[in-house]
């Protein structure tokens, strides 16, 4: 197992050096944009990343619900924390490229908006998670998942029905792609989703052992000092063992 | 299933006199949003033409900000001499009590903005221009959208440190289009231009889903232990 991951973060490793190379210097340039277009494939396959993270968060809360499996809590909890990164990702490069492009900032159009209240709701997951105490936090931060993938169809008619009201002079129109852009766009996400999975894996393991040694500790302060030891180096897998 | 109405019934009751005898929410509801009608007004010069683009979210802000103060105070009560745990090895329904406190909530909300609506059409200047009736809909449905999810979410923060800082930051992401929906529907009918039936559909939607949603999933929440 510990292989695996070894060699899945080199591979990662490369697949991102090669997705770079091919997005900075291989991919044509856009006639109109020019370079700056080319955040283009650092954005997209981010948004895309954290949108199959929440997915993927919503189908662990309901399996924990039903299951109460501890393993679906966690892989809830991974999920949604790499997820808000991956977003905040878009959200950041979002701007940086409308700067030049629209000329403006931000633009309260259909997918910035939907983008930014799904990283709020993330936002708001991850804090109940923190405040809440331990052993009644999976149900509730479950609960609250499964509200929060409620809400987005809402969300979207929404933000949709508000927009075509009032039409913002600025949108950036769907139109075609060359192919060779869109080689290196899937590329960049390939990259992108291994980068994903192999942060997700490395902090479900973190979180595993965390739990393991929060269990331990608790059985410690139960039991009298001479026999908790024991019992505590059996149930700590202080070599790091691998998950 | 039989004994969820009583039960709601029986446990509503018992809110409300509680609330009439001690009139704690409402006043401090009351005096809340009568706060923040004065400050919006120091904040934004409320001349007719103006206010009556704004004043749907101006409205709707207030309420939402104190309906806040009630949904806290809703479990808080239950907390002390253990209520809450007596309530769960009842063998009452839990969705009855979940009822109950969203009921109570929402005839609190709506006492509230019968008295605050007039005072915010004096103060901001406002006339209705288009169909006045279809503020009724809108009112009722918006605030049974604050109400629900916010007394489910409010038996979630319950559970956690810093209390009351948690329902706002719980409930506000998630109701985002649900207030988008009462403001959009205000302006239309304070303005007059545009139709808001879209979005008192979208109100609708919202308030079927959610109340259906808390309904299947309280008694998750109050059996977390």
């Amino acid at each position: 197992m510990k292989k695996a991951f070894a060699i899945l973060a080199v591979l990662t490793a490369l697949l991102l050096i090669y997705a770079f190379y091919q997005a900075m210097w291989v991919a044509p340039t856009e006639r109109t944009m020019g370079d700056v277009q080319r955040i283009f494939y650092y954005h997209v396959p981010s948004a895309w990343t954290a949108f199959i993270l929440f997915f993927v968060n919503l189908v662990a809360s309901v399996a924990y619900l039903v299951r109460k499996n501890p393993k679906a809590d966690v892989v809830a909890l991974v999920s949604a924390e790499v997820g808000v990164i991956f977003c905040t990702v878009v959200l950041v490069t979002g701007p940086i490229w409308a700067r030049p492009v629209w000329g403006i900032w931000w633009t309260w159009d259909l997918r910035l908006t939907l983008t930014l209240v799904l990283w709020l709701i993330y936002v708001s997951y991850l804090v109940l998670r923190r405040f809440s105490d331990s052993a009644q936090t999976p149900k509730l931060a479950a609960v609250l998942a499964i509200f929060g993938a409620l809400d987005v169809p809402l969300v979207y008619f929404s933000i949709w029905f508000f927009r075509t009201q009032h039409p913002q002079p600025v949108i950036g129109g769907g139109g075609s792609i060359d192919p060779r852009m869109l080689h290196v766009l899937l590329i960049n996400w390939l990259a992108f989703s291994c980068f994903a999975f192999l942060v997700c894996w490395a902090r479900y393991r973190l979180e595993i052992l965390r739990r393991d040694v929060e269990e331990a500790e608790a059985l410690e302060s139960l039991l009298e000092t001479g026999t908790s030891a024991t019992i505590a180096k059996g149930k700590v897998p202080l070599g790091g063992g691998p998950r | 299933m039989n004994s969820l109405w009583p039960i709601t019934l029986a446990s509503l009751a018992k809110d409300i006199r509680l609330e009439w005898r001690s009139k704690d929410a409402l006043n401090s509801m009351l005096f809340f949003s009568l706060l923040v009608v004065v400050i919006f007004s120091f904040s934004f010069d409320p001349t007719a033409e103006e206010s009556r683009e704004i004043a749907g979210g101006l409205v709707w802000v207030a309420f939402l900000f104190s309906a806040i103060v009630a949904l806290n105070q809703t479990w808080a009560r239950e907390l002390r001499n253990q209520v809450l745990d007596a309530y769960r090895v009842s063998p009452a329904p839990a969705n009855a009590l979940f009822l109950s406190k969203a009921l109570g909530n929402f005839i609190l909300v709506m006492l509230l903005e019968a008295v605050m609506a007039p005072l915010f059409m004096v103060f901001y200047n406002l006339r209705v221009l288009g169909t006045a009736w279809e503020l009724i809909p809108v009112c009722v449905l918006g605030t049974w959208a604050l109400v629900a999810s916010g007394t489910f979410f409010a038996a979630m923060s319950i559970r956690t440190r810093m209390r009351e800082v948690m329902l706002p930051l719980i409930l506000f992401p998630l109701s985002i289009p649900a207030i988008q929906s009462m403001v959009e529907a205000t302006r239309i009918i304070l303005s007059g231009d545009g139709n808001p039936r879209f979005w008192i559909v979208l109100l609708l939607t919202y308030d079927v889903v959610f109340t259906t949603a808390c309904l299947a999933l309280f008694e998750t929440v109050l059996q977390a232990e």
